[in-house]
């Protein structure tokens, strides 16, 4: 548990620092049967993060990647919306979309493990085309629901908590079952640990990455119908938009290494609260929206150098041989926040 | 004949490595239009001293002395620049690029800045004609085959006044026609009076181009001999390093065995191995034995399904069986250690316990987990019966040391309770203790009926264990023989040596 500490640190600064600011930001309150609060927000806005960290998480453990999420995103939106707009039924739009998400996230796992294309361009592949078939689904115009029941899976509640933390739980529980109680966690790891030892060891490596590109997809899809319901619109260009970086970075700075390996979900959800916390937090302390986006890339930037390990090396090299790596290179993930 | 002076002295070399003294007191010395010998198995420390040669390990200890001058090389640059020029054995060069550039590529002739394409085109015609080739310089490299890129590789090497030229097995990926036209351009070399430093596996090759060799062994210099002079088993034998210790035989009595397992007939593999026939029957350990690079890993990954078969089939228990993935040849019940265990063996993020039951979950799949009361059981036996240590099975297995990380990956395919079990130098690099633990666990299951394949450079471990013993040579399996009071460890160097000619 020691690797979550330092997570668990930087996001009850950045909470701390919020009090600082309003006092009233830890007060829960309910109102009409509901749960508000600053700190419900911020579950309840993170919450399509959190499913694509989570979905991010698995598939960064195989060692690979998926830039294509945002697009998925809005495409399940776009098709959950075109379908209610049209008269079909709540389960009809929510099956099709999120059958559509999986077979976009087979697709990337076909390209990646049954015909080699790096990762990082398989999903790029996605990436553009996705928007591209958003955009097409919605006819390039903002799709506009008025479907209570479909409002319900991102704006609703049920015995007083926000439906969508709800579904955050069922997924991470979900998850957690399927790795940690079934064996898939650590055929996972093991495959991005090792590729050739794991082959060696019997280990069907393809399509276990196939199963793990389709399930981020689906998770993607999820968020997707999450966010689109919570405006009751789908917007085949903005929806979505650079989640995966930063649900990349949810998963880095969760402790899950970019080149694959072990890999934690408990942090992964530490990870994307706190990069929503850090939204909540240039909102709350006054700071203008549109640097949020400068912040998030200067912290990949840092995080990247930091698992660099020749980066560290000349970085300690520097300070003299006296620096121990591991929290010297945290403490700076910090300062960047 | 008076003896010229020699071109490159290294005199008392010691390198260490943390926990490996890698070199200990070598000498080397490179005459004038020679072509010399490096010889040693793997380990013997050749590559560390044409590490430190050319400047990409600093010596410990010795000196070197280039023309009569003592030096001291910081980079490989810096060797190259006063003329100590390496050709590796995996071509570094660019092949995108064009064979002229390829060659010049970082001294690239000038004029305002710019590059002068036609003196660089000139240039590079006029190194590859020294090597007496003509090519199209403006081609792409990438449109010749890897003996001709070989050859760029030393037209670069050359371009700059080399006075030593080192060739790190540049023929392993060579056919023999290749071979021959390398050789042609190492003679027209050595008569220009340049040095050559060569390193082979492949003996025939060392006997038809070397003057002089000098060879290693674990680190120390066993001497420099006259090639014409040293007969080929001798060599061997000082490769090795000769034992003659009493054998001690694990196994007493002879056994009979009449039951194939396994028959492999006409397998091979291009570029790997030459097709050959093997029978291993069951509760037989059937040792193979030759120099590294002989086709020994070869072998064991063509009857596990690591590498496809180009020909040839396989028969399990008298029916005809594909072995096309590892997974395949795990349904037949055949499991392989391989000999690199840190890139072909662990996941050195995961436990004991999970690097243990690996292969016994990939055959579950993923959906029916190994109950975790099964997993502590079954590891925990397995930690006390190969004595793992520490004996904890929730350490990373990353910590253990290279003898325990061994008998880890031993472990997870013993769980599979394996009819044939392929072990491909399991006893290298780790210490006596281990060694002979794992001997006798191969003597155990041999007994218990388990075929065993155990690949070992040391012949006197492949004597002790084996019910009959494979020789191979340059990849092919040059001869089958029985492991009786004639065969030893001199009868298995001379027919290493001769190639199965001699027998």
């Amino acid at each position: 548990m020691r690797r979550l500490l330092w997570p668990v640190v930087v996001l009850v600064l950045l909470l701390a620092l919020n009090v600082f600011f309003s006092p009233g930001f830890f007060s829960i309150q309910v109102r009409d049967g509901h749960l508000y609060g600053s700190l419900i927000d911020i579950l309840r806005f993170g919450a399509p993060l959190i499913l694509v960290s989570l979905g991010m998480t698995l598939v960064i453990a195989t060692g690979g990647i998926d830039l294509s999420v945002g697009s998925v995103v809005a495409i399940s939106g776009a098709l959950a919306c075109l379908q209610i707009s049209q008269g079909a039924s709540l389960f009809t739009a929510v099956a099709l979309a999120l059958g559509l998400s999986l077979v976009l996230g087979a697709w990337n796992g076909f390209l990646v493990a049954g015909i080699g294309i790096q990762p990082i361009i398989a999903t790029l592949i996605l990436m553009v085309a996705g928007r591209g078939l958003a955009q097409l689904i919605t006819d390039g115009q903002i799709i506009t629901v008025n479907s209570p029941a479909y409002k319900v899976i991102g704006g609703g509640y049920w015995l007083t908590v926000p439906f969508g933390i709800l579904i955050v739980l069922a997924v991470l529980a979900v998850t957690a079952f399927l790795t940690r109680r079934l064996a898939l966690g650590m055929l996972i790891e093991s495959v991005g640990g090792n590729a050739e030892a794991s082959r060696l060891a019997g280990i069907r490596a393809r399509g276990i990455i196939i199963m793990v590109y389709a399930f981020a997809a689906l998770c993607a899809g999820v968020a997707g119908l999450m966010i689109s319901s919570n405006v009751s619109s789908a917007d085949g260009n903005n929806a979505g938009l650079w989640i995966e970086l930063d649900a990349i970075l949810a998963v880095v700075i969760g402790g899950t290494a970019l080149s694959g390996g072990r890999f934690s979900l408990g942090g992964t959800v530490l990870g994307a609260l706190i990069i929503q916390t850090l939204t909540t937090t240039i909102y709350s302390i006054g700071v203008p929206p549109e640097t949020t986006l400068l912040f998030k890339a200067l912290v990949v930037t840092a995080v990247c150098l930091i698992q660099s390990p020749s980066f560290r090396a000349k970085a300690l090299r520097r300070r003299g041989r006296a620096a121990v790596p591991g929290p010297a290179s945290e403490e700076k993930v910090r300062v960047s926040l | 004949m008076d003896v010229p002076v020699p071109v490159l002295t290294m005199r008392g070399i010691g390198k260490q490595f943390p926990g490996v003294k890698a070199l200990d007191g070598v000498d080397l010395r490179l005459l004038p239009g020679e072509v010399h010998a490096l010889m040693g198995e793997n380990g013997a420390g050749k590559s560390t001293l044409i590490k430190v040669l050319t400047g990409v390990h600093p010596a410990d200890a010795g000196t070197i002395e280039l023309a009569g001058a003592p030096v001291a090389f910081g980079s490989p640059l810096e060797a190259q620049q006063a003329g100590i020029s390496t050709v590796y054995q995996e071509v570094n060069l660019c092949t995108n690029l064009s064979v002229a550039e390829n060659i010049l590529l970082g001294r690239e002739p000038r004029r305002w800045g710019r590059i002068d394409w036609k003196r660089m085109r000139a240039r590079a015609g006029e190194l590859l004609s020294r090597l007496e080739l003509s090519l199209d310089v403006s081609a792409p490299l990438s449109t010749y085959s890897l003996a001709i890129q070989q050859m760029v590789a030393i037209a670069r090497a050359i371009d700059v006044d080399a006075r030593v030229l080192i060739l790190d097995e540049p023929t392993s990926s060579l056919d023999a026609d290749e071979v021959l036209q390398l050789f042609r351009v190492m003679r027209r070399l050595k008569e220009e009076g340049i040095a050559i430093l060569f390193v082979s596996h492949f003996l025939d090759q060392v006997y038809e181009i070397s003057d002089r060799m000098t060879i290693l062994r674990n680190g120390r210099l066993v001497g420099e001999f006259m090639t014409e002079r040293l007969p080929q088993v001798e060599l061997v034998a000082k490769m090795i390093g000769q034992e003659l210790a009493a054998l001690e035989r694990l196994h007493g009595e002879a056994k009979v065995f009449d039951r194939p397992l396994i028959e492999a007939r006409g397998l091979g593999r291009a570029g790997a191995i030459e097709p050959f026939s093997l029978t291993v029957h069951e509760g037989e350990v059937v040792g193979l034995a030759g120099l590294l690079g002989s086709g020994r890993t070869e072998i064991a990954r063509l009857l596990f399904g690591a590498d496809h078969a180009g020909t040839g089939e396989i028969t399990v228990s008298g029916s005809p069986a594909s072995l096309r993935t590892p997974r395949a040849a795990m349904t037949h019940k055949i499991a392989f250690c391989s000999e690199n265990r840190k890139e072909d063996g662990l996941i050195p993020d995961l436990t004991v316990r999970e690097n243990i039951i690996l292969a016994l979950q990939a055959t579950r799949g993923w959906t029916r987990p190994v109950p975790r009361e099964q997993q502590d059981e079954l590891v925990g036996r397995y930690i006390k019966a190969l004595k793992i240590s520490p004996p904890n099975p929730e350490h990373l297995v990353r910590n253990l040391s290279g003898g325990n990380q061994q008998k880890v990956v031993l472990a997870r395919w013993l769980i599979l309770e394996p009819r044939l079990l392929i072990l491909d130098e399991p006893t290298r690099g780790i210490d006596v203790g281990a060694k002979t633990e794992i001997q006798r666990l191969v003597a155990e299951l041999s007994d218990g009926g388990v075929a065993v394949l155990f690949i070992s450079a040391e012949l006197e471990e492949v004597l002790r264990l084996s019910h009959k013993v494979e020789v191979l040579r340059d990849r092919r399996l040059v001869a089958e023989l029985p492991n009786d009071e004639a065969l030893t460890s001199d009868v298995l160097m001379e027919t290493i040596a001769s190639g199965g000619r001699a027998e």
